[in-house]
């Protein structure tokens, strides 16, 4: 545990060592309350909740984490740090594990600036505030899941951009794994139960699930093991291609 | 007693290709072994084996008692290393670097600091300790590196091309240190720099495909040519390996 708190805070005062951290929070603080006033209809709505502004989530995260992520093994083959980095006395899961949980904290730190939007929701109506609180775990678990992927996918190159665009374009898919567009692709001539299978992928119906106000067991489980397998996979990838 | 290295039957492949065939040798506190060799010889890749970062594909290495597959943990601990490069992370200064290091080694409180503060004044970089680390010139890099390597004063440390790239003043400052600790601790080096061999090493190894081709004191290796010359010995096992 010691060792996952110093890997932590090393990482956590990375991010702010660099404009990375500003420019993340600011951008996502204003790309939220843009899409949250303007295509969201926040005010229009006339209702008392913050749908509009959770709504957008997804769409935020699917662009705005991969830029998180892309960094947190990528850049350390690319600077040779990996091999000073996995050379100290620290077992494959505290380096991971320290990692992702330090990206995962600063993605947290941001949502948790966006306690304006509940102020004012609260200031204009009274919203159910437990479902507020549930979209916001909803949203911190799924954040989660976006990264794992994210890290899993920086181990395996030394070029942060490939890492950026490779997560993005699976979280996509993940993002949309319940829809239409990839279930057409799948029933065309996969088996109902893999097209399905396929379909219980998809982040979406498991985040608006939870932002219906009800903390499923269910949910809370899908993007736990989304976390825990892919941080396992990133430990392996590390483990097996350490050198190149 | 054990030795301080121990190394057996060491070999490793990446794919069809053996860069490390077979290599056999066992280093005691108070040696300087250098590693010498052509680039691309294998020295790198059998510290990385020895520090456990990669792992053999046959043999074994153990570390003060340690073997490297059983005990990784135990060996990372007893080692201090200086990869190629000394890469270190830009963003911070040598102090926050030091002190993340020192923390991981299992320091606390104010053992961590002094800790710091000691490796700080042994490589002399008291004057950078506060800048960033990207914006130091190579050779108080390198001794960034060298502070990191030994801050928790391990009993092995392995040094890979500590003096690459430094201009003669800073390879007089690197080279002095590694005097400096060479009676209490086993060092092992790798150089492609002849010189280096005489200014610091009791013993030196010339590895070449992977192979140790020679292995003595430098005058041992000395006397196998006729001229006495280093060089002309590191050529005639080197180009015929």
């Amino acid at each position: 545990m010691r060792n996952i708190k110093l890997i932590f805070l090393r990482e956590f005062t990375a991010y702010f060592a660099t404009p990375l951290a500003y420019v993340f929070i600011v951008i996502f603080l204003m790309l939220s309350g843009l899409l949250t006033f303007f295509m969201g209809g926040f005010l229009e709505r006339d209702q008392a909740d913050l749908v509009p502004f959770f709504e957008f989530h997804p769409w935020l995260y699917l662009f705005l984490v991969p830029a998180l992520s892309m960094r947190l093994w990528a850049e350390e083959r690319k600077l040779g740090t990996i091999e000073l980095f996995l050379t100290l006395p620290i077992s494959m899961t505290e380096a991971v594990a320290g990692k992702f949980l330090a990206a995962w904290g600063f993605s947290i730190t941001a949502l948790f600036l966006t306690f304006p939007f509940w102020l004012t929701v609260n200031y204009l109506g009274n919203p159910d505030n437990g479902v507020v609180l549930a979209s916001y775990i909803g949203s911190a678990l799924m954040v989660g899941a976006y990264l794992a992927i994210g890290s899993m996918i920086s181990a395996l190159t030394k070029n942060q951009v490939i890492a950026f665009v490779i997560t993005t374009a699976t979280c996509f898919v993940l993002t949309l794994a319940g829809s239409p567009i990839i279930l057409d692709f799948f029933s065309a001539w996969a088996s109902a139960d893999i097209v399905q299978a396929v379909g219980n992928f998809g982040f979406l119906p498991h985040f608006q699930s939870i932002q219906r106000g009800v903390i499923d067991f269910r949910d809370v489980i899908f993007f736990g093991s989304i976390i825990v397998i892919a941080l396992t996979a990133n430990a392996i990838i590390i483990d097996w291609r350490k050198a190149s | 007693m054990d030795p301080a290295i121990s190394i057996k039957g060491l070999t490793k492949q990446f794919g069809p290709r053996t860069v490390v065939d077979n290599v056999t040798f066992s280093a005691n506190i108070g040696e300087v072994l250098g590693f010498l060799g052509p680039n691309g010889a294998g020295k790198s890749t059998t510290m990385k084996m020895i520090v456990g970062f990669l792992s053999p594909s046959s043999g074994t290495a153990e570390v003060c008692g340690f073997d490297v597959l059983k005990n990784p943990i135990a060996v990372k601990g007893s080692v201090g290393y200086l990869p190629e490069g000394a890469p270190a992370y830009p963003d911070m200064t040598p102090l926050s670097f030091l002190r993340f290091i020192s923390g991981i080694r299992g320091f606390n409180g104010s053992e961590r600091e002094d800790r710091v503060h000691n490796a700080v004044r042994i490589t002399r970089i008291e004057e950078v300790a506060e800048q960033p680390i990207e914006t130091l010139s190579k050779g108080y890099k390198r001794r960034v590196g060298l502070a990191q390597a030994l801050l928790h004063d391990p009993k092995v440390l392995i040094l890979d091309e500590p003096t690459d790239g430094l201009d003669p003043n800073q390879k007089q400052v690197v080279r002095d240190l590694i005097i400096e600790m060479a009676s209490t601790k086993c060092i092992v080096i790798s150089t492609h720099i002849l010189e280096e061999v005489d200014a610091v090493c009791s013993r030196a190894m010339i590895i070449a495909s992977g192979k140790v081709v020679a292995d003595g004191s430098p005058s041992e290796l000395k006397s196998q040519s006729g001229s006495g010359d280093l060089e002309e010995v590191f050529r005639k096992v080197t180009l015929n390996a």
